[in-house]
């Protein structure tokens, strides 16, 4: 076990909230398609109420600390809220489009201390990145950004958002990131917006999509490992909590609202009104949250991918139920391995595959009711194992 | 025999978590956790009391050991933090960081 696992499963274990994302702002600078945030200022904290919150978090043991928007660096305070962060000695992370990052914001952010920065790079060819965020320029300006960034010492993360527009540029971000020394990520999950608002789920890729990218070495690693079918869980797994949301980690938007997880958009406290750590220990809302066993999930515990899925209990609840399925991770699932999910058979979406035992895919029987339709794919045949 | 001095770097983060101290490097993002004795040093890395000073009122006062062996332990402590930067020592009392400069460039 690595030294962060160690510390992680400690944290966990102890009950401490070790990872906190905290948003400045929800206003921005660029438009982007996939966005889950509305970006008017409904009343945002103050850098003196940042400065009260970053000690209750010192205290009550947060270590990472990731700094987000909207975009941050629009706040005039920015590195006020900065310093304030960094002088508790949190892990600071930042994320930013750094459009307004040049060579003295990167020097300063570096003096700081901030760890590392994470920049979305949505598309090698300006026209289709500037098209996402609806900012011209902004291609131009974000690479400059990150230019300033790498040329000051820090760290940087580039990721890749995939969606319809973006997918097939995946390959030539990461080479621009390999160009500029810094690391680079991609992720095909989009979220409903925090309203509530699912229509932003259209932008997601297709299902059918996905084998390629789970095929792909470059983003997944080793490909077999990746997509091996799913082991037997035992016991262990299965009391095992099944993400840090509300466990280990939680989200607090620019108007001091607490929540298990930037995606997990369940209002659980204000810390204009509350003490963090008295949201964090006392909240029914959390503790509902930390309740969740993988053994005690409706459709979930009889999966056979129950102790491989990124299944997102914020996900699940913007679906009406933080124990059910998140639909968009079944799919991940089934294309990655090609076994069907529990939820997928529950809804008629996938036929049982020749050739795989039934027993292999779950106690959960196939269901006769008619297809909703999963988020975002349709059924495909399968091919025998 | 000089006198030896420590201060914590500013570019670290570090908490503790139960027993141990964790603290991680900005620079090359290295995580370290330290023991107990190991995080007393940390907490009293205040760049102006001098390290022997340390040792004996804060570790040997707490734990059953003798001064010089908890002195040579404390002396290889910090010259292993010192190699990744994170602990900075100095045979002179070390002045705090200017403060972390919060203008806007």
């Amino acid at each position: 076990m690595s030294l962060m696992e160690h510390v992680v499963r400690k944290a966990l274990r102890l009950g401490v909230p070790f990872t906190v994302h905290v948003d400045l702002t929800y206003r921005c600078n660029e438009r982007c398609e996939h966005c889950y945030l509305e970006h008017d200022d409904k009343g945002e904290m103050t850098s003196a109420e940042f400065a009260r919150l970053f000690g209750e978090m010192a205290d009550a043991g947060v270590f990472f600390l990731t700094i987000s928007g909207g975009e941050p660096t629009l706040r005039r305070d920015f590195f006020d809220i900065i310093a304030s962060a960094r002088s508790h000695q949190f892990n600071v992370k930042l994320k930013t489009n750094a459009v307004l990052i040049r060579e003295a914001e990167a020097r300063r952010l570096r003096a700081l201390g901030v760890e590392q920065t994470q920049v979305s790079v949505y598309s090698h060819r300006a026209e289709v990145h500037d098209a996402v965020t609806k900012l011209p320029g902004s291609f131009r300006r974000t690479i400059d950004g990150i230019r300033a960034l790498r040329a000051a010492g820090l760290k940087v993360a580039i990721n890749c958002v995939m969606m319809r527009s973006t997918l097939a540029d995946r390959k030539e971000v990461a080479a621009l990131a390999r160009e500029f020394g810094a690391t680079f990520t991609a992720d095909p999950t989009i979220t409903p917006m925090m309203s509530g608002d699912r229509g932003v789920l259209d932008l997601r890729i297709p299902g059918s999509e996905l084998p390629g990218l789970f095929q792909d070495a470059e983003l997944v690693g080793d490909v077999d490992s990746f997509c091996a079918p799913p082991a037997p869980v035992g016991d262990d797994d299965r009391n095992a909590v099944p993400c840090s949301a509300g466990n280990s980690a939680c989200y607090v938007s620019p108007y001091g609202d607490v929540y298990p997880c930037v995606q997990f958009p369940l209002p659980s406290g204000n810390v204009r009104g509350q003490k963090f750590l008295d949201i964090w220990r006392n909240s029914p809302q959390m503790n509902e949250v930390r309740s969740i066993r993988l053994s005690d999930l409706p459709v979930c515990t009889s999966c056979a991918h129950v102790g491989t899925c990124t299944r997102c209990p914020g996900l699940a609840w913007t679906e009406g139920n933080m124990r059910g399925p998140s639909s968009a991770d079944c799919e991940k699932s089934f294309y990655r391995t090609g076994v069907p999910s529990a939820n997928m058979l529950a809804r008629g979406l996938v036929k049982f595959p020749t050739g795989i035992a039934e027993s292999a895919l779950g106690a959960f029987a196939p269901g006769g009711r008619a297809s909703l339709g999963l988020v975002q794919i349709a059924p495909l045949p399968l091919t025998p194992a | 025999m000089n006198t030896t001095y420590i201060a914590r770097s500013s570019a670290v983060a570090a908490r503790r978590l139960g027993d141990e101290m964790v603290v991680m490097s900005a620079l090359d993002s290295t995580l370290f956790s330290l023991s107990e004795v190991a995080a007393i040093l940390w907490e009293a890395a205040d760049g102006r009391t001098p390290l022997e000073h340390i040792v004996r009122e804060r570790v040997c006062s707490a734990f059953d050991v003798d001064e010089g062996t908890a002195l040579d332990d404390a002396e290889h402590f910090v010259q292993t933090l010192a190699k990744h930067g994170i602990l900075l020592v100095s045979h002179q009392p070390i002045e705090p960081p200017t403060a972390l400069g919060a203008e806007r460039p």
